[in-house]
């Protein structure tokens, strides 16, 4: 599978005087349609990383590698193309003043030719299932409609890369798993690659690769199940998962329970069998 | 703030609905002008008439155009009287100690009385039957020649717009600060007018720092979706010309045209 992203020695810091980076030495790569998630507690730089890949802040030092191409200042505005970012706050980002005013915003900036972006705008807002909504303005939408429209921002750029900065911190649970349901759908049709920043455990079961960062280094990269096996999750951000936690309980009452990570129904069948052997 | 008209937009589907909003602030401003060409009752009756053939086309209860004419009762009450009560000439009709009621001075109160209406139900009128974004749209479109003297003229149109996007946000960030003081034992409207003037800071603190993080925050994304300026922007939003905004341009010059065939012939 070809790298689609590359990052090598990544370093940063807010504060020209200290001595303490934000991210330091930090180094990643992602495949191409691949789904990699950042986790670890506030703080611990990950919102910084995405965007450093972004070209949003410049890093100290390091290399970023963006489709065989390193992100330089003269190319930040071609390779950004290549990225669509979805950030934490629905309200801040969105900068249209109709729904559809929002996710032409962006083709816009692009000189996209009008008629192109009509029926480009039509086909994003219909893929994440907000085009009976296109004329509604921001103030009317929840939340999670906003999350949606950003997308549809995205979708309609088409861009390879989609880095989701804590998108769904601020939504509800239902709002949540539609968000993540859009995401996941869009990934398969358009083949594009997921960074995904969360606190989420649903968000963050979903990767192929969890990257887990700590003080602005990375801790660990790991499979999400070998990454829930272990019981210090809260420690690096994340809840433990139900399952875990069912798991956990019925070990102590007394039950044989094996020492690896078991989905919902890989532990409800579990269960079912020890029942039956009895 | 439900009973504020000034700035609300109604939607509907009538003919001055679907007119560009270049020619409808165009035509703003010239009958704004036009008005004071007028200087007897048949000049006023004509505008009159012209105003109300306006509002009877957009379709919208005409309840609507008074309550746009409520906030500015007194405004109106006030200069009528003291046009009323200080104007002098003309025959006297009634007379109080050194205060008389002349002829001219019922004239002339008719005269501003009638400004007055006519120009709130006009702008009633622009800002009722088109939508606030159209509106930022035509200012900018309608500036766009000022572009060669170095105004950002896109600049301006981007600020109007996100202004107008974020009235609603910043109205819901007032009330929760408002209501989380509250909570916290902060009482607004007591006292006298140091104490709440005082009152006010406890708002307007919270209110603009979070002003400057959704602008942070705002900058950001607009950045990583490619935003660079207004070179080589295309424009979703494009405005129509329709043969009626020709057809409501040239009905003004008309009528610019017979007010004053009308004053010199008199």
């Amino acid at each position: 599978m070809t790298k689609i992203l590359k990052i090598t020695k990544l370093k940063y810091k807010y504060d020209e005087e200290s001595d303490v980076h934000a991210v330091d030495d930090v180094s990643f790569d992602v495949s191409r349609g691949e789904w990699v998630s950042i986790i670890g507690r506030n703080g611990s730089g990950k919102s910084t990383t995405a965007r450093l890949i972004d070209g949003l802040m410049a890093a100290e030092s390091g290399q970023i590698e963006i489709d065989g191409e390193l992100l330089t200042e003269d190319n930040v505005w071609t390779l950004r193309q290549k990225i669509g970012m979805v950030f934490q706050n629905p309200d801040n980002q969105f900068v249209g003043s109709t729904v559809e005013d929002d996710v032409a915003f962006g083709m816009e900036n692009q000189g996209v030719p009008r008629d192109e972006m009509l029926s480009r705008v039509d086909a994003a807002l219909s893929r994440v299932g907000m085009a009976d909504f296109k004329t509604k303005e921001p103030a009317r939408l929840s939340g999670g409609q906003k999350q949606r429209v950003a997308i549809a921002g995205i979708v309609a750029l088409r861009p390879d890369i989609i880095i989701l900065d804590e998108a769904t911190s601020m939504l509800d649970p239902q709002g949540r798993t539609e968000i993540i349901r859009v995401v996941r759908e869009i990934k398969e049709q358009y083949g594009l690659t997921v960074i995904s920043i969360t606190h989420d455990l649903d968000e963050a079961s979903f990767s192929d690769k969890i990257i887990v960062m700590k003080d602005g280094k990375i801790e660990q990269i790991a499979t999400p199940e070998k990454l829930f096996l272990n019981n210090d999750l809260i420690e690096i951000g994340l809840d433990v998962p139900f399952a875990s936690n069912v798991a956990a309980d019925l070990r102590r009452s007394g039950l044989d329970i094996p020492e690896k990570y078991l989905t919902e129904s890989e532990l409800a069948d579990f269960i079912w069998q020890s029942i039956l052997t009895k | 703030m439900d009973k504020l008209i000034i700035g609300r937009y109604i939607p509907g589907e009538s003919l001055i609905h679907r007119m560009d909003p270049r020619s409808k602030l165009l035509a703003m401003f010239a009958f704004v002008v036009i008005i004071f060409l007028a200087n007897d009752v048949i000049g006023y009756g004509i505008l009159a008439v012209f105003t109300f053939v306006g509002v009877a086309l957009s379709q919208i209860k005409l309840s609507y155009f008074l309550k746009g004419l409520r906030p500015m009762l007194g405004l109106i009450l006030f200069t009528v009287i003291f046009q009323m009560l200080f104007t002098t000439g003309g025959d006297v009709l009634f007379q109080v100690w050194i205060l008389k009621i002349t002829t001219y001075s019922v004239q002339n109160a008719f005269y501003i009385f009638m400004r007055f209406v006519l120009i709130i139900f006009m702008s009633t009128l622009l800002t009722l039957t088109t939508p606030p974004l159209t509106l930022a749209d035509g200012i900018e479109t309608g500036l766009a020649p000022l572009k060669k003297i170095k105004v950002p003229v896109h600049e301006i149109g981007l600020m109007l717009s996100i202004s107008l996007r974020f009235i609603p946000t910043l109205m819901d960030d007032t009330t929760m600060i408002m209501n989380a003081q509250k909570a916290r034992g902060m009482d607004f409207g007591e006292g006298n007018l140091v104490q709440k003037v005082k009152s006010v800071i406890p708002i307007l603190i919270p209110l603009f720092v979070s002003s400057f993080r959704r602008a942070d925050d705002l900058a950001i994304a607009m950045e990583s979706r490619g935003y660079q300026g207004g070179e080589g922007r295309t424009k979703y939003r494009v405005l129509k010309w329709h043969l009626i905004d020709t057809v409501l341009l040239v009905s003004l010059a008309v009528l610019a045209a017979a007010l004053i065939a009308w004053n010199t012939l008199k």
